[in-house]
């Protein structure tokens, strides 16, 4: 069995760890994607003749909620990773816990908001509007339930993980909370350009 | 990192170790890349006799497929796509990226295994996964894809139930290139072995490098368009859907409004750069063998490496030149010709090195070297035809037509597959400890070469007279293509010629697991670090013990001017130039 080097220990030459590095170069790949929905957001828009203010068709005070849910759990994500890096387990794992449940509080609030339209008879096949509303928030909520489903994983088994090698917890932490922190940057990006323009 | 024991058949097939993953690899693209042969076969097969009843192959189809044993149309469009796709997508780039790179860049780099040696294991079983998935689409109703391998819309959009197991079965690709591509990276920079800085890699690990990194900076846009396109077909949305759209005479009940040329811009994106994802490793695998084979240091190694970093740059900002009948206005095709022109100086710095590499050198004529020095001319002549589909007053007339599918065909078929043998021939010793039979060797050597250039040079005639590459009679029918017509014929019986020389690789190659001659770690007396580990390397470490780096990749001396020459394939010969192995017992 080998072990594999810089797994926690920076290198000295590249100046970062093998998981940290991982991430960033996923991210790098992330950004690609949005970006390209993004692009083909701007093109489609640029290429209709008339296009309706978000505002008009969407509930912003609802999404605005929302955004407050998700920019909080980004704080309570920060100070999980605080905790565990100088050992307060216990504390860490609440947080991680909350940071956790107000994801799911931000996919249920989409929920409802998805549900409102549908019941009033509105489609993604309606219009390019309702198809761009439909497909980013939907791709976004798919990156979010990932991240839910690594901060149970890690609220669960936290101790664990502990227990194999001192500071795995406190990096992994920080390489989930890079990526939740990238989509909740997503959804600060989605919110503006769907809702408030 | 294996959970099970070594012992059990579930621990080796569901193996982390990166040569047992990189086998893996190897094997299920070689099978694809066999199966979009035999594709291609069957479509050579109507193409030489259109409308002829198919022999023994109609049974096979069935009745759907090829009526009365004539091959539908609609069967011909299929082929033509999945083989396209299974070439480009299951076959050539995980060869290359997964085959090669798994196998051979932790031992390269002196590394025991990938960084993420679960994550490697999971990224080959999804693409497994996404391979079945693409080719059991022909038995879907209606049958496969069959709207390209680009897969346009409205086309794409309108098509039967294949078209979405396509997508389907190309976000899985995409999934797991994406897990193998980050992998990868890590690798090379942070496993490498004490002293290997990023300047004493061998060219092969920055050829793996840059792809990995176009890999995982283009397939993002594919996903996304992939995403919208799954939209369009199972939702009703009409992003790639123009309003007014009729099909089969009625018009299609879509809200409309979509742009089709939004999926092109998306698709090239991802596509140019996936060109260079076909070529850059082959570059790489070519210029490890002419190294080690002329006895000469890589000429020009930092032009290489600039050029090949310059070349992942600048794909990034040619993808329209695929897009010059689309209308996009002078400006912007004006735009993608300049990048066009621009990133061929590059292409040509790294193949002048390459050729330069053999100035002065002692050159075996080894099988590998064979195939490696085939390399060089026919990338060349597959580089150059491209020249003119670059300009767009030139690919007005050439574009979609037989002359296109000569041209990559010539860098992708006798170019990157040329690579891939090579690199077969040359790392088979490694990954066995027993050497391939030479002589079988040149039998599968020369009549592929012969047999390459008899089918793609005549497709450059047949292009030239303005035949399209999507006709299911060859241009049978159209008066400008009846002087060229003879030659569809003589290009599938070059076809059938290089499927029965292949069945001489095959034997070779498993005949050799069992019957090669046994040889030592370095048979071929090369340099670079993966020659000092065992062959073959000891399961999850690969080194005996471990390594450090203490010089350069390509520490051939300048050999003797003059010399017993003739040295037997292989073998140990003091006739051999000076060499210095890149690696040593760390003490």
């Amino acid at each position: 069995m080998s072990t594999i080097p810089y797994r926690l220990e920076r290198r000295e030459d590249t100046g970062i760890d093998n998981g940290r590095l991982a991430i960033w170069l996923f991210l790098a790949s992330e950004v690609l994607f949005f970006g390209a929905l993004l692009s083909s957001y701007l093109l489609l828009r640029m290429g209709s003749e008339a296009w309706p203010r978000g505002s008009e068709r969407l509930d912003v005070a609802v999404a605005s909620v929302n955004t407050l849910v998700l920019i909080l759990s980004s704080v309570t994500m920060v100070r999980a990773w605080e905790h565990a890096r100088v050992g307060r387990h216990g504390r860490s794992r609440v947080l991680v816990l909350v940071t956790a449940a107000l994801g799911i509080v931000f996919v249920a609030i989409k929920a409802y908001e998805w549900r409102e339209k549908l019941q009033l008879g509105i489609r993604p096949a309606d219009d390019l509007f309702y198809a761009l509303y439909f497909t980013l928030t939907g791709v976004h909520l798919v990156h979010l339930v990932a991240g839910i489903v690594v901060l149970l994983d890690l609220a669960l088994r936290a101790r664990s993980i502990e227990a194999s090698q001192r500071g795995l917890l406190a990096h992994r932490l920080e390489i989930s909370g890079i990526y939740w922190h990238f989509v909740d940057l997503v959804w600060l990006v989605l919110f503006p350009v769907l809702y408030l323009t | 990192m294996s959970g099970r024991g070594r012992g059990s058949w579930l621990g080796r097939v569901f193996s982390t170790d990166h040569k047992v993953v990189g086998l893996q690899y190897g094997f299920t693209a070689s099978a694809f890349l066999l199966l979009g042969f035999v594709l291609m076969l069957v479509m050579r097969r109507q193409l030489a006799y259109p409308g002829e009843a198919l022999p023994w192959i109609a049974s096979l189809l069935g009745e759907a497929r090829a009526p009365g044993g004539v091959m539908a149309p609609e069967f011909y469009n299929q082929l033509g796509a999945m083989h396209g796709t299974i070439m480009v997508f299951l076959a050539i780039v995980p060869l290359v990226a997964g085959a090669f790179g798994n196998y051979l860049v932790p031992l390269q780099i002196g590394a025991a295994d990938m960084a993420f040696p679960r994550l490697n294991m999971l990224s080959y079983w999804i693409y497994l996964a996404g391979g079945v998935l693409m080719v059991s689409s022909f038995f879907a109703p209606g049958g496969a894809a069959a709207a390209g391998w680009t897969s346009y819309p409205p086309l794409a959009s309108v098509a039967t139930v294949g078209q979405t197991l396509w997508l389907l079965a190309m976000l899985a690709l995409i999934a797991s290139s994406l897990l193998g591509s980050i992998n990868i990276l890590v690798t090379i920079l942070q496993l490498r072995a004490p002293g290997l800085d990023l300047l004493r890699l061998p060219f092969f690990c920055w050829a793996q490098l840059v792809t990995a990194l176009l890999l995982l900076l283009a397939f993002p846009a594919l996903q996304a368009a992939a995403v919208l396109q799954l939209m369009d077909r199972l939702v009703g949305t009409s992003f790639f859907l123009p309003s007014g759209l009729v099909v089969n005479g009625e018009a299609l009940a879509v809200s409309g409004g979509g742009s089709p040329l939004l999926w092109q811009h998306l698709f090239w994106f991802l596509a140019h750069p996936e060109v260079y994802v076909l070529i850059l490793p082959a570059f790489g695998i070519v210029a490890e063998v002419l190294c080690c084979h002329a006895r000469r240091p890589l000429w020009g190694y930092r032009w290489m490496v600039g050029s090949t970093l310059a070349v992942g740059a600048l794909s990034f900002v040619v993808w329209a030149h695929h897009m010059f009948l689309t209308g996009m206005g002078t400006v912007v095709s004006s735009f993608f010709q300049a990048t066009t022109m621009i990133i061929s100086i590059p292409s040509v710095i790294i193949l002048t090195c390459l050729l330069l590499t053999l100035w002065g050198g002692r050159i075996r004529f080894t099988v590998p070297m064979l195939f490696a020095l085939a390399f060089l001319p026919m990338f060349g002549l597959g580089g150059l035809t491209g020249l003119p589909l670059g300009l767009a007053a030139a690919d007005i007339q050439l574009h979609d037509t037989y002359y296109v599918v000569g041209h990559f065909h010539y860098i992708v078929a006798p170019g990157t597959l040329f690579a891939i043998f090579a690199g077969i021939y040359h790392w088979f010793p490694k990954v066995t400890g027993r050497n391939m039979s030479s002589w079988l060797g040149h039998l599968h050597f020369w009549p592929s070469l012969v047999c390459m250039n008899g089918i793609f040079l005549p497709m450059f005639a047949v292009g030239l007279a303005g035949v399209s590459r999507r006709l299911y009679d060859g241009g049978e029918t159209y008066e400008f293509a009846q002087g060229v017509l003879h030659l569809n014929r003589t290009m599938s019986q070059f076809a059938w010629a290089l499927a029965a020389v292949q069945v001489v690789f095959l034997i070779n190659l498993f005949g050799s697991l069992l019957w090669g001659r046994k040889v030592d770690e370095n048979p071929w007396r090369a340099t670079t670090v993966e020659w000092s580990a065992p062959s073959p390397p000891l399961p999850h470490a690969n080194f005996a013990a471990p390594i450090e780096v203490i010089g350069g990749p390509y520490g051939y001396g300048d050999p003797a001017p003059a010399g017993p020459s003739g040295s037997s394939e292989g073998a140990a010969s003091s006739s051999h130039a000076p060499f210095e192995l890149q690696a040593r017992p760390r003490v």
